[in-house]
């Protein structure tokens, strides 16, 4: 079984993505499960460090806490870039000591972290553990840290660590 | 009725689409470094791509998606190469 | 453009809705692009384009071609993930050579590398 399917999340998506861009029907079913079978199989051949998830349960959690606060964000900065020139700039850059060690967890992380408008990633540093963001409306540089820290790095080690 | 309002916002939100694609151009244009250029570069292809799902809408035609999709898979691309470019001075190491 | 009269007026509504709620974020972010003063700052500017921008734009989309054809059209979903994965890669890809190129050019206001790599 796994032999066959050694990415079986991998091969699931590539089908569900080759059924929507095509029409459903039996011959494109079977196709596209082919396709995906090969497909999975090269990725194998690739040899990746290959991300455990513990907690599955999570995961709703996780990606209904990012909505929540791109949401929040997007008036957020909007409404900074509205206020024009009359604000006076006050982004700055913030360094936090991260304790996740997990690689996919951190590639999460960073994605979260950049896709947010008002945080960006800027480098994390693999020896020490401390990643540099830039933010856009930095107030309080305690704030963030403990942001980051509660918010999402509890929640990424609950599940992949 | 319905046509009315689909018309008109579909109207105004090309032409704020195509105002955000301007103000790409413009940093794109300006720079005043080549981080911003591509900075713009990558922004005028996303709004692009919005422009385009919009004259899907308006055509009716679901065309226009497969070069939305084409877009956003050579932006991506080419602003990756962009940036490998910037950090090293070559593509291809 | 007879297709669209054969919405009806909820739907019309939605999809207006969200077309000008997308395109208006587009177009802010873009204003953020002229607008900001540094690189760092203008990094944070397309992602309103290509969070909530992008997202209503298709969700209009998804909900003109769903009523019109009367079938779910998710085609809009591959576009929505493509993009919300691959915009963070390229912002972050071009942040950090950004900021490679501003320590060793000795840019003032730039943090150093605390590590001393590179």
């Amino acid at each position: 079984m796994t032999r066959l399917l050694p990415y079986p999340l991998l091969t699931a998506s590539l089908l569900v993505m080759w059924l929507l861009l095509n029409q459903f029907s039996l011959a494109h079913l079977v196709l596209g499960s082919i396709i995906a079978l090969v497909a999975s199989q090269a990725m194998a051949a690739l040899q990746p460090t290959k991300p455990r998830i513990r907690r599955w349960d999570k995961i709703p959690q996780l990606v209904w806490l990012v909505f929540v606060d791109i949401c929040r964000s997007n008036i957020a900065v909007a409404s900074i870039i509205l206020q024009g020139r009359r604000r006076r700039q006050n982004s700055g850059f913030v360094s936090i000591p991260l304790d996740l060690r997990d690689r996919t967890g951190l590639a999460v992380l960073a994605c979260i972290v950049t896709s947010t408008p008002g945080t960006a990633w800027l480098e994390y540093n693999s020896t020490n553990g401390n990643v540099l963001i830039h933010v856009l409306d930095l107030v309080d540089e305690q704030e963030w840290i403990d942001t980051i820290k509660n918010r999402y790095e509890r929640l990424l080690m609950e599940i992949f660590e | 009725m319905s046509g009315v309002i689909l018309i008109l916002a579909i109207t105004l939100s090309q032409m704020m689409l195509v105002a955000a694609m301007a103000c790409a151009v413009w940093r794109l244009v300006r720079g005043p470094r080549a981080q911003d250029r591509v900075l713009g570069l990558d922004a005028l292809y996303v709004a692009a791509m919005l422009l385009l799902l919009v004259f899907g809408i308006r055509s009716g035609s679901t065309t226009y998606f497969e070069t939305a999709l084409v877009i956003a898979l050579l932006g991506f691309v080419s602003t990756v190469a962009l940036a490998k470019f910037l950090m090293r001075g070559e593509v291809i190491e | 453009m007879s297709h669209v009269t054969d919405l009806p007026v909820w739907a019309a509504l939605l999809v207006a809705f969200f077309l000008v709620l997308g395109s208006g974020l587009t177009l802010l972010g873009a204003i953020g692009l002229v607008r900001f003063e540094s690189f760092y700052a203008r990094v944070h500017a397309p992602t309103l384009g290509t969070t909530w921008g992008a997202g209503a734009i298709l969700i209009a989309s998804i909900v003109c071609f769903t009523v019109l054809q009367s079938r779910p059209v998710l085609h809009e979903i591959l576009i929505t993930i493509f993009v919300v994965v691959t915009t963070p890669v390229t912002l972050m890809l071009l942040a950090r050579a950004a900021l490679y190129r501003d320590r060793t050019e000795g840019t003032p206001g730039v943090p150093k590398d605390a590590s001393g790599r590179d």
